[in-house]
């Protein structure tokens, strides 16, 4: 691969707290390596930011490899910027030219808000665990892990929907705000393993009631929290969580 | 001050059946009045909070991320040990035990490796029962893999995700225990120091990371699970955040710290690629079951991978190693890559690194499954496009990521990889109840020393952390609790409290009026070369007294020169950061003064003086088969107290994987 270094023009999103009105600043960079992380280059800006006695630019990130959830960029209009299925972390400086100008956002939905610059609260996430995101076990009450065979194409799909990392793109990408795809991976994993079965109603009737009372938009299928999730969480758990609901609600004893 | 590690006499088998059996217990309406502090919300702390939450204990978590759900457990990738024998294939506790000991080169304690590998099983049923979603077999059973210093499949994992998939079951939990009001969940709260009261810890000083402000917060006990300190060498494969304040500030307060320069350097990591690099990131382990490592035989080679012909590559560990091949532990793999770059046969534009390459396995794989399919006529290029496939499936996420960072695609060259830090068997002391020298204050998970000795082996980090926190913790915490239930809520406006908050204070206050010309982050990147070149692979006492005055300096520096933009009151990263740094500054003069100490060479601690002259480690059981447990005295002044290591239960070798 072809190293080159390159000059852009920064557009970033500068906000002291979460009462202040915020706004876009200009900043440039130089001689950046095609071969950086995009953090990389922002933690390049900040470096800068230190020397000139001014404040640097607050931005969450912790593991850097594209698991922890942390970061959370809207770069040039899309959440985590433009590669498919990759986190801000893991978003590299190949997928832009010299000259480029790139703005910098936070997540915009009224259930995150902005805390300081590109830093977002979203505690709403791990509320809506607190529903009913879980299976009712204490510890020291398990069976033998191999007591249920359970079949390997449920199994992948239960982990295919527990990859996701609850970064908020999906919210952060979506019109309405609606934090459907984030919710139903984690019904849909729970839902097709024998374990979640118990709980299975009132998760699901639970997760979505805090959701909503967390003021996150309603799901119109647009489609585009799949398109801009890291982890290409499915839009077939929205399905499945559809499913789910309505049958949570049709046959609810409570 | 208490120096025991209160090993339970009798059988090893039987040891810690017996401390269960009469450990002392607190009953169910006392349990509601014990409150505890658990700081770190990974593996260790989250399944601790849940578990003691659910025995009805009252507590508090704090982590200095924005949800528990972050913490760097997350990023473990290839899998969690335990002794289950599902394959078959000859394991037992035992085994596991004596793969744990031996893998940690003799130095770890014999009773509470046994107590990790008996309990190992009960871990992996309260994951699958919690939902964590395994790789299974078309049988709907478990699968299994292998991992290095093994000879058995005793692996669990979920494709290269084991770590996420776990700590979002502990995560759940302590969800599940925060809705019902027994878990208090402190987020963007970093611990500043413990409070001792009468020699008992009793509470912490936490900051706010929003506000800024300092809160007092008590507890009967305090737990510390607040992970290793890979990032003193600033490149690590830890969380940018990863950091030892909270054990240091312990440590401070009188917790010895046990065997410091145990760091593990992993031999399969993406190499550095430039001087703006800010972390180095992990291949699995997992994928030495099937990448064949090697390098080029004649030196300088300029050729590119695919022009190499096999009879030109050296499988050096293979080579080197026939028993265990490309599965030998991780400081023994790490070494042999070293020896290779340094003498000359290293790959890639910086010629420091080593390939990984797959292509035996996209053929094997793809024949397996031509067989399964009952496929004719199959072209050689359908046979690796089928294998391929396979091999996607098991490691599809790390060969991803390995594209993504290095812009090559890994299923068409072989992967260039070379060592870096990434886990520390060094940490608190603690006995065999997870207590630290301080009554009260207890340090579980890879915080503290126990269990992996000189070196860890690989996807028993897991194990560790999970076993302290739902198995052990819950037990061994009674014990002391019991005799607390007299002891009333004490009100943080104590004395204890108001003195060290503002000892906290006063030390934030001095590093904001510093007010010098130098950014953290360039001191956290000197100190991390100095203890990379010094006090890393390889180390030698002449080097690491350098390292010592150089660091010594480095403080000097930091103190009068240091750079902090903005204030106090408000989220302020850098600050935080400074905070870190300061800590890890003083941890890395202890580390080389550990290391220098220790005049032998044994799992991750290499001094170059100790080697055999096939440059294997030189152990010197007669001198050093303890555990160094260090004693803060003064600033740059510690007492050496020595822990022996008895092994009445494992015949004590040359480690050999031959």
């Amino acid at each position: 691969m072809e190293h080159y270094n390159m000059n852009l023009k920064l557009r970033i999103w500068r906000q002291k707290n979460k009462s202040d009105k915020g706004g876009l600043v200009d900043y440039k960079v130089e001689n950046i390596s095609s071969e950086m992380s995009f953090l990389e280059m922002i933690d390049i800006l900040n470096e800068k930011l230190v020397e000139e006695n001014k404040e640097p630019v607050a931005f969450d990130h912790d593991c850097r490899e594209g698991i922890c959830g942390t970061c959370s960029m809207f770069i040039n209009g899309r959440a985590h910027g433009p590669w498919h299925a990759t986190t801000t972390c893991q978003l590299h400086m190949r997928a832009f030219k010299d000259g480029d100008t790139i703005i910098i956002e936070p997540w915009r939905a009224k259930a995150f808000p902005v805390i300081k610059d590109l830093i977002v609260d979203r505690s709403s996430f791990d509320r809506i665990i607190q529903a009913g995101g879980y299976i009712s076990v204490n510890t020291g009450n398990a069976v033998d892990a191999n007591t249920i065979p359970i079949e390997k194409n449920k199994a992948d799909n239960a982990f295919a929907a527990a990859a996701c990392i609850g970064c908020g793109a999906c919210v952060a990408a979506c019109p309405n705000s609606s934090a459907m795809l984030y919710v139903s991976a984690k019904i849909s994993q729970l839902a097709l393993l024998p374990q979640g079965n118990p709980e299975r109603k009132t998760r699901v009737l639970n997760m979505v009631s805090q959701m909503d009372k967390e003021e996150f938009g309603s799901c119109t299928n647009i489609g585009a929290c799949e398109a801009e999730c890291p982890k290409e969480i499915s839009l077939e758990n929205i399905a499945r969580l559809n499913r789910e609901f309505a049958f949570a609600s049709l046959t609810s004893e409570e | 001050m208490a120096f025991n590690s209160k090993i339970p006499a009798g059988e090893l088998e039987k040891k810690w059946e017996d401390y269960k059996s009469h450990v002392k217990l607190v009953n169910p309406t006392n349990k509601r009045k014990l409150e505890i502090v658990i700081v770190g919300t990974g593996l260790a702390g989250a399944s601790a909070a849940a578990s003691l939450a659910e025995l009805g204990y009252k507590v508090k978590a704090f982590c200095f991320q924005d949800s528990p759900r972050r913490a760097h457990s997350i990023a473990a990738q290839g899998g969690i040990n335990a002794a289950k024998n599902y394959q078959n294939d000859g394991d037992s506790v035992y085994r596991l035990f004596y793969d744990t000991v031996k893998g940690g080169d003799y130095r770890s304690r014999e009773a509470n490796v046994y107590r990790l590998a008996d309990v190992s099983a009960n871990i992996i049923d309260q994951c699958v029962a919690q939902g964590v979603p395994f790789a299974r077999e078309y049988g709907g059973l478990l699968s299994n893999r292998s991992f290095g210093g093994t000879q058995v499949q005793r692996t669990f994992y979920a494709a290269g995700q084991t770590g996420q998939q776990l700590l979002l079951g502990a995560y759940s939990a302590l969800e599940r225990q925060v809705a019902l009001g027994n878990v208090k969940m402190y987020t963007r709260h970093e611990m500043l120091d413990v409070v001792t009261i009468d020699g008992k810890a009793r509470g912490i000083i936490a900051r706010n990371l929003i506000t800024g402000e300092l809160e007092r917060h008590f507890g009967h006990a305090v737990l510390l699970c607040s992970g290793g300190y890979g990032n003193v060498f600033y490149l690590s494969t830890n969380a940018m955040g990863c950091n030892v304040t909270a054990i240091w500030k312990a440590h401070k307060k009188g917790a010895y710290f046990g065997n410091p320069c145990f760091t593990q350097i992993h031999p399969t990591c993406i190499p550095v690629s430039g001087e703006y690099q800010s972390k180095l990131t992990l291949m699995s382990e997992s994928l030495r079951n099937d990448g064949r490592i090697w390098v080029p035989k004649k030196q300088g080679d300029t050729r590119k991978p695919n022009e190499i012909p096999e009879d030109e590559r050296d499988y050096y560990l293979e080579r080197r190693y026939p028993a265990f091949g490309n599965l030998v532990p991780r400081d023994v793999a790490s070494r042999a890559a070293k020896e290779r770059c340094d003498a000359g046969y290293g790959v890639g534009s910086s010629k420091m690194a080593v390939y990984l390459d797959f292509t035996d396995a996209f053929e094997r794989y793809g024949n397996i499954e031509v067989g399964k399919k009952g496929l004719d006529n199959i072209s050689k290029e359908k046979i690796i496009e089928l294998g391929k496939d396979v091999v996607k499936e098991k490691y599809g996420n790390l060969f991803d990521m390995y594209a993504k960072i290095t812009g090559e695609n890994p299923y068409e060259v072989p992967m260039r990889i070379y060592p870096a830090v990434h886990y520390t068997m060094g940490g608190l002391w603690v006995d065999y109840e997870l207590m630290t020298t301080i009554d009260g204050l207890y340090c579980l998970g890879e915080a503290n020393f126990s269990d992996h000795g000189a070196n860890r082996l690989g996807a028993s980090a897991l194990m560790q952390g999970l076993a302290d926190g739902y198995f052990v913790i819950p037990y061994t915490i009674g014990n002391y609790l019991a005799d607390e239930i007299r002891t009333a809520e004490i009100p943080t406006s104590h004395e204890a409290f108001a003195k060290t908050e503002s000892e906290v204070k006063s030390r934030i206050d001095q590093l904001m009026n510093i007010k010098g010309t130098k950014s953290v982050e360039s001191f956290h990147k000197r100190l991390g070369k100095i203890m990379w070149d010094k006090c890393g692979m390889a180390r030698n006492a002449e080097g690491l007294k350098q390292a010592i005055t150089e660091i010594q300096a480095l403080k000097k520096e930091f103190w009068s020169d240091l750079k902090i933009p903005g204030t106090i009151n408000e989220f302020n990263p850098e600050l935080d950061k400074a905070g870190r740094v300061a800590d890890f500054i003083e941890l890395g003069e202890l580390m080389c003064k550990d290391a220098l100490d220790r005049n032998e060479s044994c799992g991750g601690h290499f001094r170059e003086e100790y080697q055999t002259p096939e440059g294997e480690a030189m152990r010197d059981d007669e001198n050093y088969q303890f555990v160094s447990a260090w004693e803060f005295k003064n600033e740059s002044d510690w007492e050496l107290h020595k822990e022996d290591l008895v092994y009445e239960n494992i015949k004590i070798a040359a480690r050999s994987y031959k």
